[in-house]
């Protein structure tokens, strides 16, 4: 599917979502509210089949943080990218995990590293982290830790 | 991180399998809930060697972050650094020689048989054979000596640099290649005799964690391990780089999902390797080896992505760009870390003793997992 077909059958579902086209891939930015009505569109709609999440991931831009979820089709191979903006101080979007299976892993990682909380997560724990990490968010760009960082 | 080994209320029995253990090649923890000697359930605890690389590359330079990615996954530093480089190299709209894009995609495909060798050699000595190691390195050390040579470094390249490859390459480069294909195709057989036609290994493997493909797209697994349930996830055909559109060369694909086709697709990759260095060794472009770029590098304000297939599966770098010298933020999404996350869903059912034979052919790298 082309781009802006891509668009197209988005803009059906959510009218609310916006685009952003200048990437190497459409870029969709939605409400943390939709992301799990508009993953599970993509994931299984016949003309779109996301199978593949190759990536999901966190930016932490200080006042907001994103949730970054790159799709790809192994059918069409066509790719997209879903991106959700959160709150700094609470930062909460519900899980895709029943959806791509991948993410139980990812959106672990991205929990312990943002501090981001997935709503019906199965196992939200941390992962890379000891335990004892909990509530420290290193990824952040405000995290301090005068021990072991050595800034350049 | 359980202390001990302890008995739930259910009777059964959970154990440490590492960090400290010679099968998991590396500082891996995986937790098993056994019933008997039957896997219920494996929770991978990972970290051990955790350098938070994402973070640190935020401090660094366009020129420096790449240099530590060449320890993410150490046997793929050719590929890792080559990611990277393409990355900065889209955001900066570099034009490459093709001086340096052949010489990037021999190292590369040099890169990835050394991988497999190693990886041949570790697996079989997981399962019980001491003699493969030996055959294996016997021809990965002529591909050290030729990286070495090259680049200076026999592990951790860093060969790899925005807009080409750090050096021309050495005078004896072609020759030794050459040299070593020559090699390859005399003694590629006694990997065969060995160990794939051989009863006991193949008893070992068949029917052993199996993965189906709906599963591997799930899961994301990629690379030979995708590959070996039947998913066509080869980036080189997929999104191709550089200038491996113009190449000829075929995706291994297997569709048993078993250990043994994942097995079977790494030997016959090796194939394919060296079909891709015979069509470019004779035939490296004259010219520079490095295009022209400023002593500062500025990425302009926005997103890159790049993705590469290294011997392990898909390889992503995500740049977040603000306008400045160095990486807002950066993401590596790392074949061995999604691969990992289907070990659970493998194992469940099989016996502990088949677990070694499923990390074995997932052919984990434990810096790439945690990076």
């Amino acid at each position: 599917m082309q781009q802006a077909e891509l668009k197209d059958i988005i803009t059906e579902w959510l009218p609310g979502a916006t685009f952003d086209e200048n990437g190497q891939w459409l870029n969709v930015n939605v409400e943390p509210k939709d992301l799990h009505l508009l993953a599970v569109k993509l994931r299984n709609h016949e003309h779109t089949q996301f199978d593949y999440c190759f990536c999901l991931t966190c930016v932490d831009w200080k006042t907001h943080l994103t949730m970054v979820y790159h799709l790809d089709s192994t059918k069409f191979r066509h790719q997209v990218v879903v991106k959700v903006k959160l709150d700094a101080a609470k930062p909460e979007v519900e899980t895709v995990s029943d959806l791509w299976k991948t993410a139980d892993f990812h959106e672990r990682e991205v929990y312990e590293m943002f501090g981001v909380h997935f709503i019906n997560h199965p196992d939200l724990r941390l992962l890379i982290l000891p335990d004892g990490w909990e509530g420290k968010n290193p990824l952040r760009k405000n995290f301090e830790d005068p021990i072991n960082m050595i800034k350049l | 991180m359980i202390e001990e080994s302890f008995t739930t209320a259910e009777g059964d029995l959970v154990i440490n399998v590492g960090p400290q253990h010679p099968a998991t090649h590396g500082v891996l923890h995986l937790v098993i809930t056994l019933n008997g000697e039957t896997i219920k359930k494996v929770e991978p605890h990972l970290g051990y060697i955790h350098r938070s690389i994402e973070k640190m590359s935020e401090s660094l330079t366009y020129r420096q972050f790449i240099y530590v990615t060449s320890r993410m996954d150490y046997l793929s530093a050719h590929i890792n650094n080559h990611a990277c480089a393409l990355c900065v190299e889209k955001g900066l709209q570099i034009e490459v020689p093709g001086r340096a894009q052949s010489i990037r995609i021999i190292m590369d495909e040099l890169t990835r048989i050394a991988s497999h060798e190693l990886w041949w050699g570790a697996m079989s000595m997981d399962l019980g054979a001491f003699t493969p190691f030996f055959h294996a390195f016997r021809e990965r050390e002529v591909i050290n000596e030729i990286m070495e040579e090259t680049c200076g470094a026999r592990l951790t390249m860093n060969y790899m640099v925005p807009g080409g490859v750090m050096a021309d390459i050495h005078p004896n480069f072609q020759r030794r290649v050459k040299d070593f294909i020559t090699l390859y195709k005399k003694k590629i057989h006694e990997y065969d005799e060995l160990i794939t036609g051989n009863i006991i290994f193949q008893n070992r493997m068949k029917n052993v964690g199996y993965l189906s493909s709906e599963d591997a797209i799930a899961y994301g697994v990629t690379g030979p391990a995708g590959r070996g349930s039947g998913v066509s996830c080869d980036v080189r055909k997929h999104s191709p780089y550089e200038i491996y559109d113009k190449l000829e060369f075929d995706e291994v694909l297997e569709t048993a999902g078993d250990s043994f086709a994942r097995y079977l697709v790494r030997i016959r990759e090796m194939n394919q390797s060296v079909r891709i260095i015979e069509q470019l060794i004779d035939n490296i472009p004259d010219g520079d080896f490095q295009a022209k770029t400023k002593a500062v590098l500025k990425l302009p304000k926005g997103e890159f992505y790049q993705r590469v297939e290294t011997a392990r599966g898909e390889l992503g770098v995500y740049i977040v760009s603000e306008g400045g010298t160095t990486p807002y933020r950066i993401k590596y999404r790392s074949p061995g870390f999604s691969n990992l996350s289907a070990l659970d869903h493998m194992a469940r059912g099989s016996k502990l003793g088949d677990l070694v034979a499923m990390m074995g052919t997932l052919d984990l790298v434990i810096p790439d997992i945690d990076r």
